[in-house]
C-alpha cells in the first residue's frame, strides 16, 4: 500500500496504490489527510463511522474523501487510519471507520486546508492485479 | 502525443483556434514567456495542462465569444485558474469547476491614514497583534459563534448583516461589489452540512495561498485614478485574501453530485468530468445558482468581519480609531455572475459569467460599481506573492468589450506545491524576507514553503499583459511589510 502526489501546479493531485480496491480508498484518504498534517503523529484515540454512496466507483472516492473532509471539519479532528468497506451495486456503497483525535496545531505540524476533493483527473484502475485511486484535491 | 494550436494575434493576445467539438476559439492573455510555459506543458504530456481546459470550457453548450484565460493562467480542475466563460442564459450552462469550491475567494483593500515610516516604527507589535486577531491556518476557528438561523441571515443579506452586528461601518458596504449583498439567494438551496460547517468559521482566514498583508504605496502610475480612489505615495494599505470558508466547499462538494446528475439527465457533452454542469434555466441549474449566491455572500460577511478584527489590532498596535481605516473596495474573484454583456448574437443581454481565479474589472461608467469609481472604473485588486508586490489597476472599455470586463487575480502558479516543498523550507523564507524588512507570520512553516515567492509567475509580467493589451490600467504598486499567512 502507497500514495504519492502528482504533478499539478495550484492544487494537490493524489494517487493511492494498494492490493484490494478498499485499501486504495484507505491510503487515497492518508494521502489527502497527509496534506493536511503529518499523519504519522496523529494517534488513533478516536473513531467516527462515515457512509457515502455513488452511481460509480470513482465517484464514491470523491463522496468518501469529501465526506472524511466534512467529519474532520465538524469534529475538529484529524485522521490517520481508516477501514473501508465497499458493496457494489446500484449505487455503491461504502461504510468507513476513521481513527484520529482532535487536531493538534503543533503536535500534528499542519501543512495546509483541503477545500474539497474534485473530479477532476479522477480515477479508479487495476494494472497488474494492483488497484489504483487518483484524484486532484483543492488546496 | 497531444497537440493543441496557439496562434499569436499579437503581442499579448493568442488564439486558440476554433476546431473539432469547440464551439468557440480559446483566447489567452499571455507575452510569449507565459505561452511558452503552456505549450510546454502539453508537449511534456502534463495531465493537467491549462491549455486543454481553455480547450474543455471552449465545448461547453451556450458559451460566448470565446474560452477565456487572463495572463496569470494555470492548470486548475475542469476550467484554468485564470478562465473566463460567458453563458447564454437558455442555452448555456453553470458549472461547480466555473466557480471553483471557494465560491467569492476574493480580495478586500483597506486604506489607512497611516504612512510606511510610522509602521517601520511598530512593525512587530502589528504583526503580533493581527496575527492574534485575525484567526488563520487549518481548523481554526473564530471567536464569533453562530446558530443556522444565523447562518442564514449571512446567506440572504452577506457583509449587511455583519455590519448590522457591529462589525464596521456602514459605508464599507458602499465598497464592496454588489454591496456586499447577492441577490436571488435561496438558503433551502444550501444544506444543513454546508451551514454547520460555518457556525465557528466566520471571520477566519483559512490557509493555502489566503493571507493578510500590510502594504506600502511604492509607486503611482497613473494619478487621476489614483486620486479616485484615495491613494498616494507611501500610504499604507492592507489587503485580506480569503473566501467563503468551509460552507462554500461544502456547497460545491454537494452541488458536483447534483450536477453530474444533471449532465446524465440533460446529455450534456463534457471533456472533463469536473465540468460536470446543468442547463442554467433548469431546476437544478438555478438551484445550484442561489446557492453559489449565498456562498457569495458568505465570503462578503467574512472578509467585513476580518476587515474589523483587523480594524481593532491596527487601532490596538498604532492608536488609531477604527473608522479612519476605510474601504477601497471588496471584490470576488470565484463567481457566477449575471451580467449585461455583448452576446455572440449582436444584442446586450444578461449572460451568466463564471469567473475562476479572474476578477471582475468593470470599465467607467457601469453602474455595478461604486459613485466614487464610476468616471474612471472600478479597482481591480490583484495579490502578488509574499515576498513580491501586489498591484491596483482600474477596469477598462477594452476589458468590456473583449474579456466581459474581466482581469488577472494574482501572480498565477507555474511549480506544483510539492516541488515548492522540496526546493524551499518555509524558515528560510520567513528569514530571507525579514532580511528585506517583510515580517511573514504562518501557522505553517511547510504552507510558507508552498507559497514560496519562486513558485508564482513574475506578477509584474502578469500585470504588464493587462495593461499593454488595454484590459486593465495599472495604477499603483504595492510593496508587503507584513504577511499573515494560513
Amino acid at each position: 500500500m502507497a500514495f504519492e502526489y502528482l504533478d499539478h501546479e495550484a492544487d494537490v493531485g493524489i494517487k493511492a496504490t494498494a492490493d484490494t480496491l478498499e485499501e486504495a480508498f484507505e491510503e487515497g484518504a492518508r494521502a489527502m489527510f497527509n496534506t493536511m498534517v503529518d499523519i504519522a503523529r496523529v494517534e488513533p484515540k478516536r473513531k467516527v463511522e462515515v457512509r457515502a454512496s455513488a452511481d460509480s466507483v470513482d465517484s464514491l472516492f470523491v463522496e468518501f474523501l469529501n465526506k472524511m473532509l466534512s467529519r474532520a471539519d465538524r469534529e475538529e479532528m484529524v485522521f490517520s487510519r481508516f477501514r473501508v468497506k465497499i458493496t457494489k451495486g446500484k449505487p455503491y456503497k461504502l461504510t468507513a471507520l476513521a481513527w484520529g483525535e482532535p487536531l493538534d496545531t503543533e503536535k500534528h505540524e499542519v501543512k495546509t486546508e483541503v477545500k474539497a476533493a474534485t473530479y477532476s483527473g479522477l480515477k479508479c484502475w487495476t494494472d497488474s492485479g494492483k488497484h489504483h485511486v487518483q484524484c486532484v484535491l483543492d488546496i | 502525443m497531444e497537440n493543441i494550436d496557439v496562434k499569436k494575434i499579437d503581442e499579448y493576445r493568442w488564439e486558440i483556434p476554433k476546431k473539432g467539438e469547440m464551439l468557440v476559439p480559446g483566447r489567452i492573455y499571455g507575452d510569449r514567456n507565459i505561452i511558452d510555459h503552456l505549450v510546454a506543458d502539453v508537449r511534456a504530456g502534463k495531465e493537467w495542462n491549462a491549455l486543454r481546459q481553455i480547450v474543455n470550457v471552449a465545448c461547453l453548450p451556450g458559451i460566448q465569444r470565446a474560452s477565456m484565460a487572463m495572463s496569470d493562467v494555470h492548470p486548475g480542475y475542469g476550467f484554468p485558474i485564470g478562465g473566463v466563460g460567458a453563458f447564454d442564459m437558455k442555452t448555456g450552462v453553470i458549472s461547480v469547476a466555473g466557480v471553483g469550491y471557494d465560491a467569492n475567494c476574493g480580495v478586500r483593500t483597506l486604506k489607512t491614514e497611516l504612512a510606511r515610516d510610522d509602521i517601520e516604527k511598530k512593525k512587530k507589535e502589528l504583526a503580533e497583534a493581527l496575527f492574534a486577531m485575525v484567526p488563520a491556518g487549518l481548523g481554526s476557528t473564530g471567536d464569533i459563534r453562530l446558530s443556522v438561523d444565523q447562518i442564514d441571515e449571512i446567506l440572504v443579506k452577506g457583509a449587511e448583516y455583519a455590519v448590522e452586528k457591529g462589525y464596521g461601518f456602514k459605508d464599507d458596504l458602499l465598497y464592496t461589489e454588489e454591496d456586499g449583498r447577492v441577490r436571488g439567494t435561496d438558503p433551502s438551496a444550501v444544506s444543513r452540512e454546508a451551514k454547520q460547517r460555518q457556525f465557528k468559521q466566520v471571520g477566519t482566514l483559512g490557509s493555502g495561498n489566503h493571507y493578510l498583508e500590510v502594504q506600502y504605496v511604492e509607486q503611482i502610475f497613473d494619478n487621476v485614478i489614483a486620486e479616485a480612489y484615495g491613494l498616494k505615495q507611501n500610504q499604507i494599505l492592507i489587503s485580506i485574501h480569503c473566501g467563503s470558508r468551509a460552507l462554500g466547499h461544502q456547497i460545491g462538494t454537494d452541488y458536483i453530485k447534483v450536477l453530474e446528475q444533471a449532465t446524465k439527465k440533460y446529455k450534456i457533452p463534457i471533456k472533463d468530468k469536473e465540468l460536470v454542469c446543468a442547463p442554467f434555466e433548469s431546476e437544478e441549474g438555478r438551484r445550484y445558482f442561489s446557492a453559489v449566491n449565498c456562498a457569495i455572500n458568505a465570503a462578503f460577511a467574512n472578509r467585513q468581519a476580518i476587515a474589523h478584527l483587523t480594524r481593532k489590532a491596527v487601532n490596538e498596535a498604532m492608536g488609531t480609531d477604527e473608522e479612519s481605516v476605510k474601504m477601497l473596495y471588496d471584490i470576488g474573484h470565484n463567481t457566477a455572475k449575471l451580467e449585461k454583456h455583448l452576446a455572440d448574437d449582436g444584442k446586450e443581454k444578461d449572460l451568466i459569467v463564471m469567473r475562476k481565479g479572474a476578477t471582475r474589472a468593470f470599465g467607467p461608467g457601469r453602474k455595478e460599481i461604486p459613485k466614487a469609481y464610476q468616471k474612471v472604473g472600478q479597482p481591480v485588486l490583484v495579490g502578488g506573492t509574499m515576498g513580491t508586490c501586489s498591484y491596483i489597476l482600474c477596469g477598462t472599455e477594452q476589458g468590456m468589450l473583449e474579456t466581459f470586463g474581466s482581469a488577472c487575480h494574482g501572480a498565477g502558479r507555474n511549480m506544483s506545491r510539492e516541488q515548492a516543498k522540496k526546493q524551499w523550507r518555509g524558515e528560510g523564507i520567513v528569514n530571507e524576507l525579514a532580511k528585506r524588512g517583510i515580517i511573514v507570520k504562518g501557522h505553517s512553516l511547510a504552507g510558507v514553503a508552498e507559497e514560496a515567492p519562486g513558485a508564482y509567475k513574475d506578477v509584474n509580467e502578469v500585470v504588464d499583459v493587462m495593461h499593454y493589451s488595454g484590459i486593465a490600467k495599472k495604477v499603483a504598486l504595492l510593496k508587503p511589510m507584513i504577511c499573515i499567512k494560513g
